[in-house]
């Protein structure tokens, strides 16, 4: 999550897609190129801007900012493919409804 | 005369030693000629090995790959109450360390006692998946042992064996085959149901063909019933010991694959993530094992159709067999396999 690493392994993870396809399809999604989803300093200010959660050790305060669950909603929408836990958090929330 | 300079560098038991350049290159040479003898693939280039030689004769304490060419880093094992709470661990791995993808799991690590207590391990995933954002899968091992005797009810191949009881034998492992696989699913679709983006199958074949055969079958079952989960089957030798000697997976005998025959099962069975894995010799250097590994790997990754995440850890990948593998030793490894294989992850 400095970089882009978790959206690239997500793509080979439940999509099986190898490395070069992952990159360019997490790339194309973000607007960045391939080669800028290992810069650090780039993507975090692009996790920041898409709410796709961040590494936030150095940063005490950001109670606006999305995180854990709350960022994966973003990371589904930024990726355009459908995230397990986010499917199930919505169904959970509303088979709770009275 | 002038003498070469010595180079210090590390055998696989992790003993730091000190080579020439020239001794370097010749365990290089040596080591892809074993893998050519043994595992009957084509050697590697002069470039890859010009290049082995590169990362290896550097006295760096460190090496990585360029800017640009990063690789995706799994890491099994990465929540087990280490530090914390298998959760809190995690988080850890995901906001300290950088993990891109992270595995819960128990730390009896294997389908079979997991099944007990799947409830739990159900929940501990649920929340855990509330917290982070990097994919989390759910890891352990067929471990077709369990079913044997005394741990399990099928009467215990590994002793019938050894008194000529091959038919015994065989009849016991196919018994145990359905048991692990219906373990296997059930654990894996508890995951799915609980939200986990995908599940891992550590150490596959550990038990020999019959260990494999299981995992392919599971594998196929879980794709078919959990159609988005993410399904990684990591191997835990170089080839697949027949310890059965007959069984086969679609029409394939399965005793004594290597990982370009292994990769495609389990891409047909319905993986999206394989982990070859090649054992280092203890005794040899880690030029040696990092040219073995190489060169027995390469066409597991050229043929693939889904990523390919080597194993390089802990006594596999020519990372030492040592309990903590210094960084001079793993970083060139995972250099190496990215620079020379093009692995999809480490």
């Amino acid at each position: 999550m400095r970089t882009a690493g978790d959206l690239v392994g997500r793509m080979e993870m439940t999509r099986g897609m190898r490395l070069p396809d992952a990159k360019a399809y997490v790339a194309e999604k973000l607007g960045v190129s391939p080669a800028d989803l290992s810069d650090p300093v780039l993507m975090h200010e692009i996790r920041e801007q898409l709410g796709l959660g961040r590494i936030t050790t150095f940063e005490i305060s950001h109670p606006n900012q999305p995180v854990a669950i709350e960022s994966k909603f973003n990371v589904e929408q930024a990726l355009g493919v459908p995230i397990n836990s986010v499917r199930r958090f919505e169904e959970r929330r509303l088979s709770s409804r009275p | 005369m002038e003498s070469e300079s010595r180079i210090p560098t590390r055998m696989g038991d992790g003993e730091l030693v000190h080579m020439t350049r020239s001794e370097i290159r010749a365990d290089l040479e040596a080591g892809t000629a074993a893998a050519v003898k043994r595992a009957k693939v084509p050697p590697l280039t002069e470039d890859e090995l010009q290049h082995l030689l590169d990362i290896y004769g550097s006295p760096a304490r460190f090496t990585g790959v360029d800017i640009g060419t990063e690789v995706v880093l799994s890491f099994d094992g990465s929540g087990m109450k280490t530090i914390a709470s298998r959760r809190e661990d995690l988080q850890i791995y995901e906001q300290w360390f950088g993990a891109d993808t992270i595995e819960l799991h128990h730390v009896d690590y294997s389908f079979k006692p997991v099944k007990a207590i799947v409830p739990f391990e159900a929940q501990e995933m649920h929340d855990v998946l509330l917290r982070v954002v990097a994919p989390v899968q759910y890891g352990a091992q067929p471990n077709l042992g369990l079913y044997s005797q005394p741990d399990g009810p099928v009467p215990n191949w590994s002793e019938l064996l050894p008194l000529g009881k091959i038919a015994e034998a065989r009849a016991s492992q196919e018994e145990a085959v359905p048991m692990a696989v219906k373990d296997m699913v059930y654990v894996c679709e508890a995951m799915w149901e609980a939200g986990a983006d995908g599940v891992d199958f550590d150490t596959s074949a550990a038990a020999g063909d019959a260990d494999f055969q299981a995992t392919l079958l599971a594998v196929e079952e879980v794709r078919r019933r959990c159609p988005g989960l993410g399904i990684e089957l990591g191997m835990s030798g170089e080839f697949v010991l027949g310890m059965h000697g007959e069984v086969e997976y679609d029409g394939v005998r399965l005793a004594g694959l290597w990982p370009a025959a292994q990769m495609k099962l389990a891409a047909k069975a319905g993986a999206t993530i394989f982990g070859p894995v090649v054992n280092v010799n203890a005794s040899k250097s880690s030029a040696w094992n990092i040219a073995r590994t190489c060169t027995i790997v390469k066409p597991c990754v050229e043929q693939a159709t889904i990523p390919i995440h080597i194993n390089v850890g802990m006594g596999v990948g020519a990372v030492c067999m040592t309990k903590y593998p210094p960084v001079d030793a793993v970083s060139r490894a995972s250099r190496a396999c990215v620079d020379i294989l093009k692995v999809d992850g480490l």
